[in-house]
């Protein structure tokens, strides 16, 4: 597990394709949002949350597309199978690092998009690494699932989205409640918070049971 | 896990296999079956191997050569029937780690140097003493000078090579290799050739498919014919001459 | 062999053909009937309050397909057999035309009587996520063609999708709410719902049964050219 995770930090710094181009598309996306909308209307911390969401999850399944993609090229996913490893090991590997690349570009986009929408900096802010992780973390466990199947499909670009999506609804409900708590500067820790964390082992647990069959031929 | 008991186990390991060799079947199917879209590829495969066989599979295309070395190294599942390497089932791990298989393609990520490549499949694969390994499969496939530079830039050649070093790593006692010699440039047929007497010497099982049995029969010591999925003909103690060999292929494959 | 293996399922067939139309037919005559003569007006909100009657039993069918698509689909994953599979796909198209019969026999009730088509109310916006879920599962059938890779691709997305479904259901009714609970039925409605039920369960099964025979015939449509390919 920890030779894959090894392998795609040793492949993103020489190419260093996904941190890029996600940290680029989220920018993008912020920036419609921000074209869109007011000044006034920029300022609430229930848009702010929204968009930093959806920037997030937009920007992150096509990177995790991308990943499989990459791993396609000269069929190394075959080559990784071939791997005496467990599949529920290489689940975990490939969300640890689709964990980690959105984490890093989050770490850039996350504060940017505040200082952009102008939101007053609180004290309660220190949270929203913690919340983001979270949202991370259940969203790249579906994510890493869903894209295991679209990758080997025709129309993987429209799959990806078409499956994930609906699955995410609770996820992305709770996450954005959340965060707008915390962006209002309102008590964050309630009910919500620990709903996301639920819904986080809950994926984790279903991408990794799953992911054996999604993997074999 | 330490390193040391980690030695001492794959040491146990290979002592069991060695002893374990000598009175279980390398290979053992029983009437596999499998479908792709729903429609059999393979139908009632049997056969069994001993170790320190080279056997040749050969049949046209689309007979299902390539779907049984996949079933061998676990990249598929049988639809029905048994199959057991070294006498366990074949999508085990410890018996995955005994298993090499050298495919179409090369497996290799085209980002990564030799070096890199080679040390995550190492990795992977619990190589012991990873790093004189590689410097030890990178020069027996003449690409000792090539490590540092991303196999991007490889030729097809290079690649190749390198994709031999990358399933032999391992030191696999099961050798699949699936069509060798299509598309291999005569420098890679040679190292190629050159690792496959050395397997044989050191008892170790190969498997191969191939469409060219002149080329291919003095590496071979059976054979046998896939025609559309089922086993056509197997071959008896000694092979046929390549003459007897043909007109067989014909018949069988009509 | 394959003559063999064609009859099993029109053999089969014989039974479910001659007696499911029928009890659909009866069934659903009784339920219209029932609905447009028997059961009473509601007193506050009047003639529009009768859709519920399909409403509600589509909603159920809607569940109870995507129940079988989970059920089949793990026994998909246990046992490999093709059936289960084709199983899992017909009660999935099936649940997808009934969770639309629900997203579209909603707002026309909700139109007179909350005076908007659309809400989000927690069980409008968790149909809406349902049908998105089917809808995924469909297309990911046909795009990406019919083999057993396929077939435990879609399997895993059946599963998934059930396992999600109590999770949307808590974070929807965590967000808000204002859909009408059923509370106090007189006994004429709640005879009338009933009938209305089984009718859709008999059209549910009907339905069912015809797709998965189709599911069935286009594979040994398709085994049989195979065979003349090969025989050729």
């Amino acid at each position: 597990m920890w030779a894959i995770l090894w392998k795609d930090l040793l492949l993103e710094l020489r190419t260093k394709e996904r941190v890029s181009s996600l940290f680029v598309l989220a920018l993008l996306i912020i920036l419609v949002f921000v074209f869109a909308l007011t000044p006034e209307q920029l300022k609430q911390p229930a848009f702010g949350s929204a968009l930093l969401w959806v920037a997030l999850v937009f920007a992150g399944m096509l990177g995790i597309q991308r990943a499989l993609i990459l791993e396609q090229e000269r069929n190394c996913f075959t080559g990784l199978l071939l791997c005496p490893i467990d599949p529920g090991q290489v689940f975990f590997a490939k969300f640890l690092s689709n964990v980690f690349f959105l984490t890093v570009v989050e770490a850039v986009v996350a504060p940017l998009t505040l200082a952009l929408l102008g939101l007053p900096f609180s004290v309660s802010l220190l949270g929203l690494p913690l919340v983001l992780l979270c949202g991370i973390v259940g969203f790249s466990a579906l994510g890493t699932l869903c894209a295991a199947i679209a990758v080997r499909t025709r129309a993987r670009e429209i799959i990806l989205p078409l499956m994930l999506l609906p699955l995410l609804v609770p996820l992305f409900i709770a996450a954005v409640h959340v965060t707008g708590a915390l962006l209002a500067g309102e008590v964050w820790t309630g009910t919500w918070f620990r709903v996301l964390v639920a819904f986080d082992v809950i994926f984790v647990v279903i991408g990794w049971l799953t992911f054996g069959f999604v993997v074999q031929e | 896990m330490t390193q040391q008991t980690q030695r001492t186990q794959q040491a146990q390991q290979t002592q069991e296999t060695q002893q374990t060799k000598m009175n279980t079947w390398v290979v053992e199917a029983h009437n596999l079956h499998k479908t792709f879209a729903w429609t059999p590829v393979l139908s009632d495969i049997s056969f069994r191997i001993a170790s320190a066989e080279v056997v040749g599979i050969f049949g046209p295309n689309g007979a299902g050569k390539t779907t049984l070395l996949r079933l061998l190294a676990a990249l598929l599942t049988p639809t029905s029937g048994r199959l057991t390497l070294f006498g366990s089932a074949s999508s085990e791990l410890a018996v995955r780690r005994k298993v090499g298989f050298l495919g179409h393609e090369s497996y290799l990520y085209p980002d990564l140097t030799p070096e890199e490549n080679l040390t995550f499949y190492g990795k992977a694969y619990r190589v012991p003493d990873l790093k004189g390994r590689i410097a030890q499969q990178l020069e027996h496939v003449g690409l000792q000078d090539w490590r540092t530079m991303p196999v991007r830039y490889f030729s097809r050649g290079m690649e190749q090579r390198l994709s031999l070093a990358r399933a032999l790593l391992h030191a696999p006692d099961l050798f699949l290799l699936d069509e060798p010699d299509t598309g291999l440039d005569p420098r890679a047929v040679s190292i190629l050739h050159a690792s496959l007497a050395e397997a044989k010497e050191q008892a170790k099982t190969v498997m191969l498919t191939s469409h060219d049995f002149e080329r291919t029969r003095e590496l071979c010591t059976r054979a046998l014919i896939l025609h559309r999925g089922r086993i056509a003909w197997q071959s008896e103690a000694t092979l046929p001459s390549p003459q007897e060999f043909v007109e067989l292929y014909t018949a069988c494959t009509r | 062999m394959d003559g063999v293996r064609m009859n099993t399922v029109t053999s089969r067939s014989g039974l479910a053909d001659s007696f499911l139309p029928w009890l659909t037919c009866v069934a659903m005559l009784a339920a219209l009937a029932m609905v447009f003569l028997y059961v009473p007006n509601e007193r506050v909100q009047g003639e529009v309050q009768r859709i519920f009657y399909f409403h509600l039993p589509s909603a159920w069918m809607a569940f109870l397909g995507f129940f079988i698509v989970a059920g089949a689909s793990a026994a998909f994953l246990w046992q490999g057999k093709r059936s289960a599979d084709l199983l899992a796909q017909a009660a999935a198209e099936l649940g997808m035309v009934f969770c639309s019969l629900v997203l579209l026999t909603g707002p026309l009730w909700a139109r007179p009587i909350w005076g908007v088509w659309w809400t989000w109310d927690p069980r409008l916006t968790m149909t809406l996520v349902l049908w998105l879920i089917y809808a995924a599962y469909v297309l990911l059938r046909v795009f990406a063609g019919d083999n057993e890779t396929v077939a435990r691709y879609a399997a895993v997305l059946g599963i998934v999708g059930v396992i999600d479904i109590p999770l949307i259901y808590i974070s929807i009714r965590l967000w808000r709410g204002i859909h009408p609970k059923v509370e106090q039925m007189a006994p004429e409605m709640a005879w009338t719902l009933l009938v209305c039920t089984g009718a859709f369960v008999c059209v549910f099964t009907w339905l069912l049964w015809l797709r998965l025979r189709s599911l069935h015939l286009r594979d040994e449509i398709r085994a049989l050219r195979q065979h003349l390919v090969a025989a050729s």
